[in-house]
């Protein structure tokens, strides 16, 4: 937030009466300013540098007031008192107009093509018959400087310069050069520097260093002559002397050089509608000419005034207000948006002056109204939004966790989520290179390289804090670590850990492995080897030899164990022998009865908005789609086939711009090769044919493609769901009675199918499939999973998820026709391939 | 307990006269140490009324260790003479042939006891000296209590299971206890103050029906951290000063197509109203990979999702870390805790928004609370609240709110009518408040003083003063 320094009396005078501190401090406060600071010149010199250099100082009252930053008209004093005044209702909001010079031509600025590549834009204005005073020459300079820092991104963005237009003639040229053919004598300076020169000058200059990086390394430098070749300015550098404003200047003309027009439009306005209040025509601004490298001239300051209708309603609305019309025009009047009712309804019309490049929508003019009505008159109300909470089910087990784990005796510690490379990595005895840690690019100390992607350096940095609190010291912690996953849409994920640590004098394993067998105990996991949890040596190089172990929770590593490694404990400057535990504990979560929230979002939009902004035109096929996991309709009736053929009649593929699984899952569900008279479909159906003998080498597909059948079962179809067989018996001996019930009922079947033929009770499943440890071929188990065939049976895509310690499982989605595929036909079918397979879980059914 | 021998000496004394003994006398009669019998009289006060003991104290005058000295062996003075032979110096002869050595006389008397001979004036003069000193003697006047008995009953420390049993506890007399003295500390672990802080926030919100958000993803595109919520790519706030950008995975892969394309557009160009920023919008800018500085992009996520369903008002929140490139001071550290709200319904007002901030900070027992217009790029109107510190006798800021802007929501594609209110505070700032820290490093990170988590207390209400 900018802060703008203005001398009291100097204010109270321009604002007609004198405030006590408290009054003036409430008056900002209303109006959305804060004042910061009252001090004076001597005051801050001396804290900053001492009394001594602070005698002789002005100790002339100054009011240091935060501005927001969006408000470049109330960086100077004259905006200030401008824009209280008019709140106040003690001023009628000026109205800025640019003017032809009386005599002859305005002045002209000529851009010539070579600033195209440096800084491509410029613009101009002359203030006419400007009396300056010191305090307004100070003002003038100043607005410049805080301009300069907000809005022109620390010149970066726009630069300002200012000349004494009597020392100058026009026309003016900007153009770039090579820096070592640029020579003139600098702001301030007694000789003449050539541009290379002065970047060197510059390189000690407290202020004007900063600025230098932004042309440095440019092959031409900005630069303004006039039609006599004297320089103006070197943006975003310096000024020449020559043309130095003073306080006897009359008549000021004004450059702005940008690489972003819309704001050196901004901060030309700002400059003139401030100081042209000092001119002998107040609130007049000389227009100037600006001419294009393509011969198009435009004429600036543009002090466009806009104009917006809104209604009286939408104020009220939206601010929680009951006003009349005319009084909110009248409110918004003292924000300097001149309006007024216009009479039809409750229209209001709003004038936009060029001083308020803030608002740029209704809202921001809604929240002008509400200021000058006063935020703290609105009547506070309560939404009847109704709402039933749901805890984030990880927190939830989390917080859960942190009572039990703190009631057993173990104190929590809470470390930074970063921390330096050497933390997680060297002195863990592990290579940075094996850890999946995220690195950050701009760290301003070695303590934030990286997320830390272990609890575990920052409890032996706790203790080593704490040596002094008596042993032993037992400490964990439940909080997020971050790894690599190239899986998210960011490359990277917060996994939840839970470490603890025991140091005493003596190792303490067991302290360790008791709170490891309470903690399952809390979680309600029992001992045992399979369908429990089970401990089994481990090779880690954090840890003591023979003195660690894999914790393994049904089958999966979820974390280890163990007793520290001596070298271990002496990089983190710890003397005492120590154990510690660190494990997942995201696998712990099992089902909750709430519908868990995620943050992952769609990538592909099904739901199609009216977007004002739209053309119409573009609503096509998408608006039949009605869910996530609904697309086209059943591909095996004519109605679904029809659906993908008008998708695919602007399209290639299902999705983006390559051939993807997409295309295979919705080419496999397509019963036979389309008919011809579906164009679209069967030109995309044989490109796609064209793909299957290296369909496994496709990129996955981005979005979960589920084909459905289309109508949803009514009630009285209810008598299909009882034929299906959830236990399928394969009993081989059927009685011939059975094999004549199931005769009967497919037949029965056939003919309900033949009635409605789109009517196929099919299921989405996500399976998840788990190896034996990290060194199963996960390929070769994904190639065996997808073998299985069944009829009614359709494989989809699938990912490789990591479940802790490099194991992980495969996550395979597939489609099943009810009547034809069970999930333990499925999950005997994938376990047969034991030397691959350790378990198969259903993670996910859905009906279709 | 003091030899019991002397104890019931003690008692026979005190059992033959009638007006009580003087502990000093009884210690000089016995021959033992004074410091003997005082812890008799203290063991017998313990047992109860037995007896009574009044403490007097009186002085009497001592020789030091040089007055001692020279009560042996005479003074200065007069071992020099005696020192010098006969025949010696011929200036010895000039003076006096004898000496009558008056101080070693006097403090002779003083040995013997006999002080009271002396003039205060020839003893203060001889303390002068640092021969003699005065030393208060405090002893006990003992006299029968009430319930005196020459006997000692032994008194029992504690229950025990066998006196429960045989039931002989009725007759036992025990020992009473010290009721001054601290208890034995418990041997247990103890939560962190700052979560404890933050259980509660969520409690607040849980309260109030607010669903908490997944904000488990500390790495966050700028897309979503800046780009989603209208905040301009040249914002300071996305400089390399003020975020943590990634240099692997620098980039971020996957946008929702459609919804980037919308934001580019309102950026660039403006739409649903807007006049937008006006300037080149970079999908580079969006791409990179940052630490998140808010949890807002979180709520920017959960806006876009619920835009993608059937709109149902929702109240969201969060209470998670975010990451600050910035200075740090006492303070200020590059990470802390956001706390957040987020209410999103069909026609919210601003008074809503005020509202709902009042009903939360009524629960955190603040009750005084005002408004004041400030400047956020996503939201409008913005207001910071502050609340009246009774300590201070000021109003300090507690916190920022807001109404996100429709060139944020309605990109999202959410209905035009719905409006979405939004509050946030960080946890660190009333954490230090309540538990009285001025030291942010005390509180987070691993130089966190122990001593201060095992004795920070529950945390009832948050911070009733910011």
């Amino acid at each position: 937030m900018p802060t703008v320094g203005v001398k009291r009396d100097l204010l109270f005078k321009a604002l007609g009466r004198s405030y006590t501190d408290e009054e003036f401090d409430e008056l900002c406060f209303e109006f959305g300013l804060e004042l910061d600071e009252i001090t004076s010149e001597k005051e801050i010199i001396s804290r900053e540098q001492g009394d001594t250099k602070a005698s002789g100082a002005s100790d002339v009252i100054l009011y240091k007031i935060d501005v927001p930053a969006n408000r470049y008209d109330l960086l100077c004093l004259e905006g200030l008192v401008r824009g209280l005044q008019v709140f106040k209702n003690k001023l009628e909001v000026p109205r800025y107009k640019r003017v032809s010079p009386l005599s002859g031509e305005p002045q002209k600025l000529i851009i010539t093509k070579e600033t195209e590549a440096v800084r491509p834009h410029a613009v101009a204005a002359v203030l006419r018959n400007i009396t300056f005073t010191q305090e307004r020459y100070d003002s003038f300079i100043e607005l410049q400087e805080k301009l300069h820092q907000n809005i022109c991104r620390k010149r970066s963005l726009v630069a300002i310069g200012t000349h004494d237009l009597d020392t100058i003639s026009g026309p003016f040229t900007y153009t770039a050069k090579r820096p070592g053919d640029i020579s003139f004598k600098p702001l301030n300076q007694t000789k003449e520097y050539t541009a290379t020169q002065l970047m060197s000058l510059y390189k000690t200059d407290s202020h004007l260093r900063h600025y230098l990086h932004i042309i440095e390394d440019k092959p031409l430098y900005p630069v303004i002559y006039d039609s006599n070749g004297v320089v103006l300015s070197m943006p975003p550098i310096i000024n020449g002397d020559h043309s130095k404003i003073s306080l006897k200047t009359k008549n000021v003309f004004i450059e702005c050089t940008a690489t972003d027009q819309t704001k050196a439009k901004t901060v030309l306005d700002m400059m003139v509608t401030m100081f042209s209040e000092y001119c002998a025509q107040p609130f007049t601004v000389e227009e100037a000419e600006v001419v294009y490298p393509d011969g198009k001239t435009c004429i600036y300051p543009e002090l466009a005034y806009r104009k917006e209708k809104l209604s009286g309603k939408f104020i009220n609305q939206k601010v929680g207000i009951n006003e009349s019309t005319e009084k909110i025009a009248h409110l918004l009047t003292r924000m300097c948006l001149l309006s007024q009712a216009t009479g039809a309804g409750d229209e209001i019309e709003v004038e936009i002056p060029p001083t308020r490049s803030d608002i740029i929508h209704a809202c921001d003019i809604m929240e002008d109204a509400a200021i000058a009505y006063g935020f703290n008159n609105i009547t506070r109300t309560t939404p009847r939004t109704y709402t039933v909470a749901n805890q984030f089910p990880l927190n939830k087990l989390t917080e859960l966790l942190r009572q039990d784990l703190a009631a057993a005796g173990f104190t929590e510690a809470l470390n930074f989520a970063l921390c330096s490379q050497e933390d997680i990595a060297e002195k863990l005895g592990k290579k940075i290179s094996e850890m999946r840690a995220v690195h950050i690019s701009n760290p301003k100390t070695a303590e934030f390289q990286v997320a830390r992607t272990t609890l575990l350096p920052g409890l032996l940095k706790t203790i080593a804090a704490n040596r002094k609190m008596p042993l032993p010291l037992k400490l964990f912690e439940i909080s997020d670590v971050v790894l690599k996953d190239e899986t998210k849409d960011v490359g990277a994920r917060n996994s939840r850990r839970f470490c603890a640590v025991y140091y005493n004098k003596s190792p303490g394993f067991e302290v360790i492995h008791g709170l490891l067998d309470r903690t399952m105990q809390l979680l309600e996991v029992k001992p045992a080897r399979g369908e429990g949890y089970h401990i089994q040596t481990a090779d880690d190089s954090t840890f003591f030899p023979g003195r660690c172990a894999d914790i393994f929770v049904r089958g999966k590593n979820v974390g280890r164990l163990g007793v520290l490694h001596p070298d271990v404990i002496n990089r983190f400057e710890l003397t005492m022998p120590c154990s510690a535990l660190e494990m997942d504990i995201e696998p712990f979560l099992g089902h909750t009865a709430e519908t868990p929230l995620t943050r992952d979002v769609p990538m592909k939009e099904v739901i199609k908005h009216r977007f004002p902004t739209r053309d119409e035109s573009q609503q096509s096929a998408h608006s039949r789609l009605t869910s996530t996991k609904t697309v086209f309709g059943d591909v095996s009736t004519q109605v679904g086939l029809e659906a993908l053929s008008d998708f695919l009649a602007d399209k290639s593929y299902i999705e983006g711009f390559v051939a993807s699984q997409a295309d295979m899952i919705v080419f496999d569900a397509i019963p036979s090769p389309p008919s011809p008279t579906l164009c679209h479909l069967w030109r995309w159906y044989n490109h796609i044919n064209s793909f299957q003998t290296d369909r496994a080498r496709l990129p996955s597909a981005k979005s979960r493609y589920v084909l459905p059948a289309t109508p949803l079962a009514t009630p009285n179809d209810a008598s299909d769901e009882e034929d299906i067989d959830l236990f399928g018996s394969d009993d081989e001996a059927e009685s011939a009675e059975v094999a004549r019930i199931k005769e009967q009922r497919l037949a029965e079947y056939a003919a309900k199918k033949s009635k409605k033929p789109a009517l196929i009770a099919k299921s989405s499943i996500l399976l998840d499939v788990k190896p034996w440890d990290d060194e199963t071929d996960m390929s070769k188990l994904e190639e065996c999973v997808r073998s299985v065939s069944m009829d009614g049976l359709l494989w989809g895509q699938s990912k490789l998820v990591p479940v802790g310690y490099g194991i992980k499982k495969l996550q395979i989605g597939c489609v099943v026709e009810d009547d034809k595929v069970g999930t333990d036909m499925l999950e005997e079918a994938i376990t047969a391939f034991e030397e691959y397979v350790q378990s198969v879980d259903v993670a996910a059914f859905n009906k279709i | 307990m003091a030899d019991t021998g002397v104890l019931e000496t003690l008692l026979q004394r005190v059992e033959k006269v009638d007006d009580g003994v003087d502990s000093l006398a009884v210690a000089t009669s016995l021959g033992v140490d004074h410091q003997v019998i005082v812890g008799a009289v203290k063991s017998l006060q313990a047992l109860g009324d037995v007896i009574s003991a009044e403490l007097r104290s009186s002085k009497h005058w001592e020789l030091t260790e040089e007055g001692t000295e020279i009560a042996e062996q005479g003074s200065h003075e007069s071992r020099v003479f005696s020192c010098i032979p006969q025949e010696g110096l011929a200036q010895s002869e000039l003076m006096v042939e004898s000496i009558d050595d008056q101080v070693r006389e006097k403090l002779l008397l003083v040995q013997k006891g006999h002080s009271t001979q002396l003039e205060e004036k020839e003893k203060n003069e001889l303390k002068k000296r640092k021969l003699l000193s005065e030393v208060t003697v405090k002893s006990y006047w003992i006299t029968k209590g009430n319930s005196f008995s020459t006997t000692i009953t032994k008194q029992e420390t504690e229950l025990t299971p066998e006196m429960i049993a045989s039931g002989n506890w009725k007759e036992k007399k025990f020992k009473p206890y010290n009721f001054e003295a601290m208890g034995v500390a418990p041997d247990c672990g103890h939560l962190h103050p700052l979560m404890k802080v933050r259980t509660q926030f969520r409690q607040i919100f849980l309260e109030m029906g607010f669903t908490e958000m997944p904000t488990n993803n500390f790495i966050e595109s700028s897309f979503w951290n800046f780009d989603s919520l209208f905040q301009p790519q040249q914002h300071p706030a996305r400089d390399q000063h003020d975020t943590f950008f990634l240099s692997d995975p620098a980039h971020a892969h996957e946008f929702p197509q459609d919804y980037l394309e919308r934001v580019k557009k309102v950026h660039s160009e403006g739409g649903y109203g807007s006049q937008g920023y006006k300037y080149d919008w970079k999908i580079e800018e969006a791409q990179k990979n940052i630490l998140r500085t808010h949890t807002t992009a979180v709520s920017a996520r959960m806006l876009y999702k619920l835009a993608q369903q059937k709109f149902t008002p929702v109240k969201y929140f969060s209470i998670d870390r975010v990451f600050r490139n910035e200075t740090l001071d006492a303070t200020h550290l590059a990470e802390f805790h956001q706390i957040e709200g987020v209410v999103a319904d069909y026609g919210l007002t601003l008074g809503d928004l005020m509202g709902v901030l009042h009903q939360f900070f009524t629960k955190l027992g603040i009750t005084k609370l005002r408004f004041k217009p400030a400047y956020n790029p996503y939201t409008e109107p913005s207001m910071e609240v502050f609340s009246y510190h009774e300590g201070l006798k000021k109003w300090v800021e507690v916190g920022n709110s807001g109404v996100f802007r429709p060139e944020m929501l309605l990109p999202m594609g959410l209905p035009e009518d719905v409006s979405v209110i939004a509050w946030g505070l960080s946890l660190e700032r009333p954490t230090m408040i309540k538990y009285g820290i001025n030291n942010i490093r005390e509180l987070v990170g691993h130089k966190v003083n122990l001593q201060m988590v095992y004795d920070s207390p529950i945390c009832r209400n948050p911070p009733t003063h910011f």
